[in-house]
């Protein structure tokens, strides 16, 4: 019988929750790596038991773990992240020229075909591979060397590299975000890159039109279509249907289009779901109502998801990396917080159901559809 | 035989409890310490001290026979009480955070 498994990655540890394809009974297995910072879990699509997680702390750096059982066991592998050549600098908060520094990975992106190779986001911004599941990681240079290095910045959060996507479609084509520089494309598997913010305007920023140093909180991409995405920007929900060529905003009757996540209905690529926050100054819910915002067109007319969620006295956030679908033919929604909570709806949104609500701040939330 | 004592969390990664022991050849030194407790555990590579430049991480301290060897050269011979296995050699993760 078919069933889901959800990777909750928190500030103290990991959880994995899994259920049937009901979705309605959970069993909570956790925590993994008790104490530490769980950016990000992902399984491969190659081989479902196969994951890695992104394992960190202040005091004793950077760990990568991966699991050969669906997360029942792990076992550390390489952690060496050396940047290229000389790093170089980038712009500090202030503006001024600071020295590239390798602090985490924020996110860890398997590979569609091959369950050794995976990437990796890491902050301060720059991606690297591995093709040997992990035990050692080279840095696909070419984005930073690119030549607008030196103009990107750190957001509140870190200059961290967030989201990767890779398209099913044309093996030499991905994509990155980058918070503040923007979202970049590769159409040679990673060799060469290109900022593709054109369209994106910034008021933050000297220039709000400027090539690079829009604070891009995450993309997504349907797979049916990997010349769309849509992006959650600092401000203002975006799409494009050029593969990044041009953007165009499409938050239209959204409350606030501030906010972290962004996600797409496996089964309806026009779909998307947000979770609308108040502002860069107040990172929780509008009135203290959580609700997540779908919309069926594409972007512009949106509707409000509240059923389940709680409508009053609710001032958590939902971090960029903390939304993901299944793939059942009633598609399943996940969010967590970081209050804890990871909320579930197994009907697209319609209505919603905590499956655990005191789990350390929820960091990230990744989704297996398992056969 | 130097004894070490690893903090929780380094002790849960090498799945170790207590002290663990490195040999080392020639004289003790926090260097020649580290680098056998890296070996022995490879695991621990990249937490004690940074892999590309070897700096010793902000918040971990090293500690020796009620001394402070935090600051002191990687090539400082460690005190004669750690070499003798009479004290252990002391990975401090500083209080600081939560």
């Amino acid at each position: 019988m078919s069933g889901v498994r959800v990777l909750v990655g928190t500030r103290k540890g990991a959880f994995v929750l899994t259920s049937d394809a009901k979705r309605e009974k959970w069993e909570v297995n956790g925590p993994h790596f008790a104490g530490w910072e769980m950016y990000h879990i992902k399984g491969s699509p190659a081989d479902p038991n196969r994951l890695y997680a992104s394992q960190s702390s202040g005091w004793f750096g950077q760990l990568i773990q991966r699991s050969n059982d669906g997360g029942k066991t792990w076992e550390p592998v390489g952690n060496k992240f050396a940047y290229d050549g000389v790093p170089g600098t980038h712009q500090w908060y202030d503006g001024t020229a600071h020295p590239w520094e390798f602090k985490r990975v924020w996110h860890l992106e398997p590979s569609l075909n091959d369950p050794d190779t995976v990437y990796a986001g890491v902050e301060d911004a720059a991606l690297f591979r591995s093709t040997d599941g992990g035990q050692n990681w080279q840095e696909l240079s070419g984005l930073r060397g690119h030549g607008s290095g030196p103009r990107w910045q750190p957001g509140a959060g870190g200059m961290c590299l967030h989201s990767i996507i890779l398209d099913p479609k044309n093996r030499e084509r991905m994509f990155i975000a980058i918070s503040a520089a923007g979202a970049f494309r590769s159409d040679d598997a990673g060799k060469t890159w290109q900022p593709i913010n054109r369209g994106l305007h910034s008021q933050y920023i000297p220039d709000p039109n400027a090539e690079v140093g829009h604070c891009v909180h995450h993309i997504a991409m349907h797979g049916s279509r990997p010349n769309v995405l849509f992006m959650q920007k600092h401000w203002d929900v975006m799409r494009t249907d050029d593969a990044g060529d041009s953007w165009k905003e499409i938050s239209g009757n959204l409350p606030t289009d501030f906010g972290f996540v962004i996600d797409i209905h496996a089964h309806e690529p026009e779909t998307i779901y947000v979770v609308p926050i108040k502002s860069d100054s107040e990172h929780f819910p509008l009135d203290g109502k959580l609700r997540v915002y779908r919309s069926r067109s594409g972007g512009n007319e949106w509707e409000e998801l509240a059923k389940g969620l709680p409508q009053r006295d609710c001032y958590v956030n939902v971090l960029r990396d903390a939304m993901a679908v299944d793939t059942l033919d009633s598609c399943g929604v996940y969010f967590g917080t970081t209050g804890g909570q990871v909320y579930a709806s197994s009907n697209a949104g319609d209505s919603w159901t905590p499956i655990v609500r005191d789990l350390p701040a929820v960091l990230s939330v990744e989704v297996q559809t398992l056969p | 035989m130097i004894r070490v004592l690893l903090p929780a969390h380094l002790r849960t990664l090498a799945r170790v409890t207590g002290e663990v022991q490195v040999d080392v050849v020639g004289l003790p030194t926090l260097l020649s310490v580290l680098d056998a407790l890296e070996v022995r555990y490879p695991m621990l590579r990249g937490t004690i001290r940074d892999q590309v430049t070897q700096q010793r991480r902000p918040f971990v301290r090293f500690f020796a026979c009620q001394e402070d060897f935090s600051h002191e050269p990687p090539e400082t011979p460690l005190p004669g009480d750690v070499v003798k296995g009479a004290e252990p050699l002391l990975i401090v993760g500083a209080i600081a955070g939560g």
